[in-house]
């Protein structure tokens, strides 16, 4: 490999030829800050915070996408540098509508961070009022674009890593700003709702439509009894926002949370319900191959990758698993069973799901998913986020907390249900009860081959002499790329898992952000997925059809995979929905 | 979100067999974008969401960066031109003799701002940088006539003139 020498504040750096500076001072534990650069990304040069000199050359360059040479002299932090810095965020300060107080991104913003670090002054420049209107019309997301500091981070996620592009910059000059085509709202684009943009803004700009003080008056309501439920995911991330280190589980803690935020608050374990669909979608993946259905069968428990199909791939809507999403099979047990059971009138109950998700809050919206036409099943789904706010909001410290399980009856679920948190962790779990129906000797309960960060896994397994062809990917930008592949039948796929998010929940919009510094140099994805499939490994069961839970639900309700009861509750429809518009 | 409401689109089928064949003669260059926009905009004279949406779907891109550039070019217009188009001048001799008092009675009188076009199609009307004619200052154009030397309580009569010609009242 060519390498080149270099110089950064006179520590000598060797690396490889196409290397930026900002690579090689990462690679030298020089930190340059930066704040549009976002990595695997975004990385356009477009902020100026990355400024360096460099000796015997002319201005400042911009780290992240100068290329490292030979015998290059860089110095990060001399008097120039900090001046050009310091400036640029007092500019960007000088159209940001500073409202730091009452902003959600307070003490996580990265332009706050910066603006500390340089100690600017905020009114350097006449600062303006604010002139955009706000955009909340969708269920999911907010963009505040007076918060916005144009780093485009937004627009690049949307585009190069979803490929949907729903979003971009529009004018120039002074009047540009980020939105969608004819500045509609969000809600009248063909947006899928996955929230990677959310996850990418440095600062206050898109946040998720907050419900949490839904969640509080329904808490503080006599009338009604609240049920939380937590998505699989969780418990691996709940704890960054709690100062865990990234890949922490916490689950017995935020039950025990959960409890506590207000009194007859009960919480269930929404791997239970990834059980459950994993026993609807392998009963209708055999269907399919016995009875000549449509092939390949597409996971639905992600609700970004099921919009994504519904605007762009309408063809493929057959293909979709008529099954509701974990979410959605919860709020649907709880409002017929539970309710029936426990003698509760559906409209008392509260059903909060917690969900690492932007994209849920609007599939909770869905009519289809109604099982009664009188209510939504979901009466809220709650970001991580959200949930740490309202945690820390009553003043709970989670550290301190000892570990609690789940309340009955949805207290237990498998390891099965437990890996639907990281992308592969669907198919890997429909396999694993799969093999075992098809094939009752058979013992393999780890498929490593559909777990891992490669874009595409494909992999053929021989079950009870049945040849199945599966296929694995997340991020959309992926999944229209293995779509085309399909399309142009260059692959013979049974089933195959997509998420929205590139690596499936764990990375969903919904989870604790992570500021630039983190997601540059740390693999958070890694560490969360690492945390799940421990848990897997720890679990008493970890097929989903071994679960007590599921066998008690099929046993007083359901009947059977498939059977009537279960239709109705459990699977749903979807809908053709327009390229250009909602 | 703030939408204005744009005049009805009326694009031929002889437009649209236009705009698909710049459309199949660029798809494969790189950078196809820009050149397809500008034949575009020839053909309609205008970029209307409906063209925009034509042009996305024939070259595979998002409406979005359709958009994003289609709004970043000032060449670009996504209102109809009016059959007149007015057209005063901003350049540094008309700013300093009032042009900008010109423009504001001109809008006042036809009820759109700049950039914009009346709703009946007669009268559209745009800023430019310098005519030529700085002798003349403050200067306004309506299609090939120019008019110098104004004052703001001239351009009611001047413009009723053409209403006049068209036969209909404003």
């Amino acid at each position: 490999m060519e390498t080149v020498h270099l110089k950064i504040n006179n520590i000598p750096v060797e690396v490889p030829k196409g290397y930026t500076i900002l690579q090689a001072a990462n690679k030298a534990n020089i930190k340059i800050p930066t704040l549009c650069y976002l990595k695997d990304i975004n990385c356009i040069g477009a902020c100026r915070v990355c400024m360096v000199e460099a000796k015997n050359r002319r201005g400042l360059l911009a780290a992240c996408v100068y290329p490292a040479e030979e015998g290059m002299e860089v110095l990060t932090n001399t008097p120039a540098v900090i001046k050009s810095r310091k400036t640029t965020l007092e500019l960007l300060l000088s159209t940001h509508h500073k409202k730091c107080l009452s902003c959600v991104r307070n003490n996580n913003c990265e332009l706050q961070r910066l603006a500390a670090e340089y100690g600017v002054d905020e009114d350097r420049f006449t600062s303006s009022e604010p002139v955009y209107e706000i955009d909340e019309q969708s269920p999911y997301i907010v963009r505040d674009n007076n918060k916005c500091v144009q780093c485009m981070r937004c627009v690049a996620a949307c585009k190069n890593v979803q490929g949907i592009s729903v979003i971009g910059a529009i004018k120039r000059g002074f009047s540009v700003h980020v939105g969608s085509a004819f500045d509609k709202s969000l809600n009248d684009s063909p947006c899928v709702g996955c929230g990677q943009c959310v996850v990418s803004c440095p600062v206050g700009a898109l946040t998720e439509k907050s419900q949490e003080d839904k969640v509080w008056d329904a808490i503080s309501d006599p009338e009604k009894q609240v049920v939380f439920y937590t998505a699989p995911s969780i418990k691996a991330t709940l704890g960054e926002s709690f100062d865990f280190p990234i890949g922490t589980n916490v689950e017995g803690k935020m039950a025990a949370a959960i409890r506590r935020l207000g009194e007859g608050v009960k919480v269930f374990n929404m791997d239970f319900t990834a059980d459950l669909t994993i026993l609807e979608e392998a009963n209708e993946l055999i269907e399919r191959i016995q009875n000549g259905g449509k092939l390949p069968m597409f996971t639905s428990c992600c609700p970004g990758w099921v919009k994504f199909v519904e605007h762009y791939y309408p063809e493929f809507i057959p293909n979709l698993s008529s099954c509701k999403s974990p979410q959605g099979m919860f709020g649907a047990v709880l409002k017929s069973y539970y309710c029936e059971k426990n003698n509760i009138d559906p409209k008392n109950l509260f059903v909060v799901s917690v969900i690492p998700c932007t994209a849920k809050k609007f599939e909770a919206t869905r009519p289809e998913l109604r099982s009664n036409k009188e209510y939504d099943d979901v009466d809220v789904a709650l970001t991580t986020r959200e949930l740490a706010r309202m945690i820390k909001r009553a003043g709970i410290n989670l550290a301190n907390l000892d570990d609690e399980d789940y309340d009955a009856p949805f207290n237990k679920a498998t390891g099965g249900g437990a890996i639907f948190g990281s992308t592969g962790g669907v198919l890997e779990a429909a396999l694993r009860t799969a093999a075992r129906t098809l094939d009752g000797d058979f013992k393999k309960v780890d498929f490593d081959e559909v777990r891992g960060p490669e874009e595409v896994r494909e992999v053929t397994y021989e079950v009870a002499g049945v040849k199945i062809n599966v296929a694995v990917t997340s991020g959309l930008g992926n999944a229209r790329k293995l779509l085309e592949k399909i399309k142009k039948g260059e692959a013979d796929y049974q089933m195959v898992e997509i998420m929205a998010c590139p690596g499936g929940c764990i990375n969903g919009g919904g989870q604790p952000l992570q500021s630039d510094t983190v997601r540059n140099n740390v693999d958070y994805k890694a560490l969360r997925a690492k945390a799940i499939y421990d848990y897997d490994l720890n679990c008493e069961y970890r097929c989903s059809d071994e679960s007590p839970v599921i066998k008690m639900v099929y046993d007083e309700y359901f009947e059977a995979p498939g059977k009537e009861k279960a239709h109705k509750y459990l699977h749903t429809t979807y809908v053709q929905r327009d390229k250009y518009y909602k | 979100m703030a939408e204005k409401t744009l005049p009805t689109f009326r694009g031929t089928p002889e437009q649209q067999q236009k705009l698909q064949e710049v459309i199949d003669r660029n798809k494969q260059l790189p950078g196809a974008l820009l050149p397809v926009l500008h034949e575009a905009q020839e053909i309609y004279g205008y970029l209307p969401i409906e063209v925009q949406q034509a042009v996305a779907d024939g070259l595979g891109v998002s409406l979005s960066e359709v958009y994003g550039v289609a709004t970043f070019y000032s060449r670009f217009s996504l209102t109809p031109k009016g059959k007149h188009r007015i057209s005063v001048c901003l350049g540094t001799a008309c700013y300093v003799k009032g042009a900008d008092k010109i423009l504001a009675e001109v809008e006042k009188k036809l009820g759109i701002k700049s950039g914009e076009c009346t709703e009946d199609g007669l009268f559209s009307i745009d800023s430019c940088r310098c005519v030529g004619a700085c002798g003349l200052a403050p200067v306004m154009m309506i299609d090939e006539d120019v008019y110098g030397k104004l004052t703001p309580d001239q351009v009611d009569k001047i413009i009723d003139k053409y209403i006049a010609e068209e036969g209909g009242s404003n």
